[in-house]
């Protein structure tokens, strides 16, 4: 606008300038301080500033320096693969299928959409609570959850320890299974309303224009409508996929690391050798491995959006 | 727009404003929480002046807080036993109690550290004597010596040596001690064994051969629950001192005893060999559930601290007959110690609350209200016998006579760090019962944890 | 519209009922065991069975707390929640508004640039910060704080209100503007008399959106807040079912109470919910 005073302007930019001074410390800043810590000594409650260079890095890479640490370290990666994987396989199969459903022009689509769509309301804490009883799997004798309910109908050798079963195929461990059922119940409901959206978004003119085509309803969203919702795929992907790689409050609520790490993941690792083992520097490593991962993802989506944005 | 939401804004803003405005002048807004959280007589004046470490009962507040881990059964009636002698002294003095549950403490430590590490320190915690209390707050400084009250109140005679010894760190003592634990303690079901023709095994080579006979006749020969995995860190402590002997288990922790020798492989071994006799929902269980097992006679033994003999008391069991108990195998004549000890956090709010308080936990008094009820035994020679049960009176004689070493699992051989990465190395050899990696785990856990060479 | 059987829309319906009792389960794990007694939780033959009648002991159980088992009553943690979720909430909204109007209708060189950088501070794993951020609050004294807590969701919401309201803004036409300015309206003038009326949806939205994000939130929470008596109700929970004992009916009262406030939000407003949930998907 050309009427804006230059002195209006800086007001303008006073007024943004609290948020960017803040972001700047408490995202940059702290970003970079732990940067600091993560090459530093620091091990022990008493701060350590020594420089050790990249050692705290090797440890959780290299099984030879390592130890222990460097085999947790990769179980926990590899679980956020898979768990990342199927996550979003299922969040967006199931997602699409439901807005298509719901796209029928159903009758009670509401009812529906709100069943569908309450779990993202709830903290990820009660959503760990609750999945916690329903597959925790008791004892042999004592069956619990989904096992009592497999012995009551008699299949008991449906019966499995969940969660604390602690077997692996290759490197996915099964445990993890539990887990991502109640992650995907979590966010479904959200890749369900963005899908929705994209739907509703479409005209209906380009649905009937394939209707008079012949086509068959089916190939209406065969060729029609799942070419448009790409750019939909494409935020679910990144929105969830952000999500899963820094997961923390769930399966530290629901599993914690579980037996043999069969659920670890690096946000709990961090937690954990950070303030229970007090290994502050490499508490500091974890969480930067886990932001590089995160930025991985972030960046080029935060740039691409941007570019389209600016030729729109 | 419609007005609906208009009317709705304006009114979340309004509610909003007047707590802010209600909040107003920094964090008085605290005091309405604390105030509903404990059990009130008189209402603090004023909100915790958390931020404030240096100015004791700055907020003009008569209180003690006392920060544990000890939440539920007969810890929390324990800690409460010395709370009512404490308020029968000092009824002016509101008691704070806060604790935090779950993970055998891990929860609780973790939040601990935090809290220490932003200056705002209870006035006084739980830590277990040894390692976690030196390595982990009395090197980092945030500890103030107590050996004033040893030297008041005439500690200094009543306590063993060796008990003042581990908590001891530049000539200065840092805790008071208030119970002592045995961990290296096997239960076992009686009628079980009877009925098998079997008595508590010594050694190893009986324990295996009791196990064979146990599980022919389809019996769990050894409870495990593991589900906290400390509980297979505990398993194997009272296997590397059955295999290594006191001297050389206690070498482990100072540097003197080998890791890579040939004496751990076979710990090692003995370990993985248990692991055939365990039943299969080991990970599922925490320890008390594997005790109620031994009870139930689905298994045979479990070993465990004798924390499971509170357990036992608790659901109205008789010692020796109800369940019976022995040395670990190979341990006879060793009495693997840990102790939970109250401590006097730098820059505690409320200093002279803390004191008397430490000043009775203590004495005999507090003690003998304490220990027969947490079940366990009180460090001081001087207490009164009549008061434990019969499993306690044996521990006490065993405690007066045994060699003492110290246990890992519960902080006292070896540093935080090095207990957790131990237990991390538990945890994946439990399901890979992988030796020789085991053992190179374990041996560079010692070198990262500064104790051996390189 | 016919009323014959249509073997597709039977399908369709088919589905969705069955997913919708999917989903429903866990609402009937928590309800029917609430609503049991100690004793009847303990039977685990019928842990999936319906409890024998109301029964609000596990209510007042979680509530009030058990002192004699040791557990705490999550009330002063509700409270809690409440004392921090609102003053952040709508702090945060104010902030977020206020940026929005400059970075959607006073751009300058880099303003875009600047946007996105701080967008970049809505993704980032919060474990980045955690320590730098316990150090810093307590070295300002607000370690241990509820206010700390409060100024770290103002803090880490700037980037998702901000960008809610900068969307949000952009629709507004610049004519709208400009014949203001005509009429000698300035920076703050247009902010008051155009934006901020008209961002009251935006509000809506923002503050649903933080409110629900704040009341959820665990990490900062556990972090953060220490002490058991001054913990919101997600931290309170979480150390209810770590514990020992497992009072399964007092937790699952529990994890009702805690998930009632944003479920009743959820349930009013949910097509602004909706569109708080779109937004967090940057572009709007």
């Amino acid at each position: 606008m050309d009427s804006q005073t230059r002195h209006e302007r800086w007001i303008a930019f006073l007024m943004l300038l609290p948020s960017i001074i803040l972001l700047a410390i408490f995202v940059y800043g702290f970003i970079a301080w732990t940067g600091l810590v993560s090459v530093s000594k620091w091990d022990g409650i008493a701060p350590d500033y020594n420089f050790v260079g990249l050692k705290n890095y090797q440890q959780l890479f290299l099984k030879a320096i390592g130890g222990v640490s460097a085999l947790r370290f990769h179980i926990g990666l590899w679980n956020t693969f898979f768990f990342t994987i199927f996550f979003l396989f299922i969040c967006l199969l199931i997602g699409l299928s439901l807005a298509i459903l719901l796209d029928q022009k159903v009758k009670g689509e509401g009812i529906f959409r709100t069943i569908y769509l309450f779990p993202m309301a709830i903290s990820f804490v009660v959503t760990g609570v609750v999945w916690q009883w329903i597959f925790a799997p008791g004892t042999e004798s004592r069956p619990r959850g989904v096992n009592a309910l497999f012995s009551t109908l008699g299949l008991e050798n449906l019966k499995w320890g969940w969660y604390t079963d602690p077997t692996s195929i290759g490197p996915f461990h099964i445990a993890l299974i539990p887990v991502i059922i109640a992650a995907a119940w979590q966010m479904i409901g959200y890749t369900m309303a963005m899908y929705l959206a994209g739907l509703r978004a479409i005209p209906d003119d380009l649905r009937e224009a394939g209707n008079v085509d012949g086509a068959t309803n089916f190939g209406v969203y065969r060729h029609i409508i799942l070419p448009l919702l790409k750019p939909i795929t494409f935020s679910a992907l990144i929105v969830l996929g952000h999500i899963s790689l820094k997961i923390f409050d769930l399966i530290y609520t629901m599993t914690g690391k579980g037996p043999a790490f069969a659920t670890d993941v690096p946000g709990i690792f961090m937690f954990e050798t950070t303030f229970q083992g007090n290994h502050y520097a490499q508490g500091a490593a974890i969480s930067m491995i886990m932001l590089i991962m995160v930025a991985f993802v972030i960046i080029p989506y935060l740039i691409f959006s941007f570019r389209q944005e600016v030729e729109l | 727009m419609s007005r609906k939401y208009f009317w709705l804004t304006t009114i979340l803003l309004v509610l909003a404003l007047t707590l802010v405005a209600c909040g107003g002048t920094a964090p008085t807004t605290e005091a309405p929480a604390e105030e509903e959280a404990a059990t009130v007589e008189e209402a603090p004046a004023e909100g915790e002046a958390t931020e404030e470490e240096a100015a004791p009962a700055a907020d003009g507040a008569n209180q003690l807080e006392f920060f544990s881990w000890w939440t539920a059964g007969g810890e929390a009636d324990g800690l409460n036993a010395m709370y009512e002698v404490f308020k029968k002294e000092y009824p002016d003095i509101e008691i704070v109690n806060a604790t935090v549950s779950g993970g055998a403490g891990s929860n609780a430590k973790a939040v601990l550290a935090t809290r220490m590490q932003s200056g705002d320190p209870p006035d006084s915690f739980q830590v277990h004597a040894g390692h976690e209390l030196i390595d982990t707050w009395v090197v980092a400084d945030k500890m103030e010596p107590v050996t004033f009250l040893f030297e008041e109140n005439g500690w200094l005679d009543v306590y063993p040596q060796g008990v003042i010894d581990i908590l001891s760190y530049n000539g200065e003592i840092w805790s008071v001690p208030v119970n002592i634990h045995r961990s290296n303690v096997m239960w076992y079901n009686p009628a079980v064994f009877e009925a098998n023709g079997l008595t508590a095994p010594t050694t190893f080579e009986e324990f295996f051969a009791a196990a064979d006979t146990l599980k022919a006749a389809g019996v769990t020969p050894l409870a495990l629950g593991d589900n906290g995995i400390w509980a297979s860190t505990h398993l194997m402590e009272t296997v590397l001192l059955g295999a290594l002997g006191a001297d050389g288990y206690r070498g482990l922790w100072t540097g003197e005893t080998d890791w890579n020798s040939p004496e751990v492989t076979n710990a090692l071994d003995t370990f993985a060999k248990m692991l055939d006799y365990v039943n299969e929902d080991h990970a599922a269980l925490s320890w008390d559930q594997a005790a109620q097992m031994v009870v139930d006679g689905d298994a045979a033994m479990t070993i465990m601290g004798d924390w499971a003999d509170g357990y036992f008391f608790s659901l109205g069991l008789t010692p020796g007959e109800d369940y019976g108990f022995a040395p670990t195998p190979n341990t006879d004549g060793t009495f693997m110690m840990l102790s939970d000890t109250f401590s006097l956090p730098k820059g505690a709010p409320h200093r002279d609350n803390a004191i008397k308080w430490l000043t009775l936990a203590g004495s005999r008094e507090g003690q003998d209200a304490f220990n027969p009820v947490k079940g366990s035994i009180s460090p001081r020679s001087d207490s009164d016998r009549s008061l434990y049960n019969a499993y306690l009176q044996s521990a006490m004689d065993a405690f007066a006579s045994n060699e003492i070493t110290p246990s890992l699992a519960h902080g006292a051989a070896a540093s935080e760090g090095w207990v957790t990465a131990f237990n991390d190395i538990m945890t994946l050899f439990v399901t890979n019962r992988d030796v020789a990696a085991t053992q190179a785990a374990m041996a560079q856990a010692c070198v990262d944890a500064g104790i051996c060479g390189q | 519209m016919t009323t014959r059987f249509n073997p597709a829309r039977f399908a369709v319906y088919f589905l969705l009922v069955l997913f919708a009792l999917i989903f429903l389960i866990p609402v009937y794990v928590l309800l029917s065991s609430s609503f049991k007694t100690f004793a009847e939780v303990q039977d685990l033959s019928n842990m999936w069975g319906l409890p024998q009648g109301i029964n609000l002991e596990s209510f007042k159980a979680a509530w009030s707390g058990i002192p004699e088992k040791g557990l705490r009553g999550l009330a002063p943690n509700l409270a809690n929640s409440f004392k921090l979720t609102i003053p952040a909430t709508i702090l945060s909204a104010l902030l977020g508004s206020m940026n929005g109007y400059v970075l959607s209708k006073w751009k300058f060189r880099g303003s875009d640039v600047i946007f996105m950088l701080m967008l970049f501070g809505m993704f980032i794993p919060y474990q980045s910060v955690l320590v730098p951020l316990t150090i810093t609050l307590s070295s300002i004294g607000l370690g241990g704080t509820l206010w700390g807590l409060i100024l770290v969701h103002v803090i880490y919401g700037i980037p998702i209100t901000t960008l809610i309201f900068r969307n949000y803004y952009a629709e507004v036409p610049n004519e709208m503007i400009e014949a203001s300015r005509i009429d000698g309206a300035g920076f703050f003038g247009i902010y008051r008399h155009i934006m901020f009326p008209l961002s009251l949806p935006g509000f809506v939205v923002v503050i649903i959106w933080q409110f629900t994000n704040i009341w959820n939130e665990f990490l900062f929470a556990v972090t953060i807040l220490q002490k058991p008596e001054l913990q919101p109700i997600t931290v309170a929970l979480r150390n209810l079912s770590g514990s020992q004992i497992q009072e399964w009916n007092m937790i699952m009262a529990g994890a009702i109470i805690a998930a009632i406030p944003t479920l009743i939000v959820y349930i009013i407003m949910g097509r602004y919910f909706i569109r708080g949930l779109l937004a967090g998907s940057v572009k709007g």
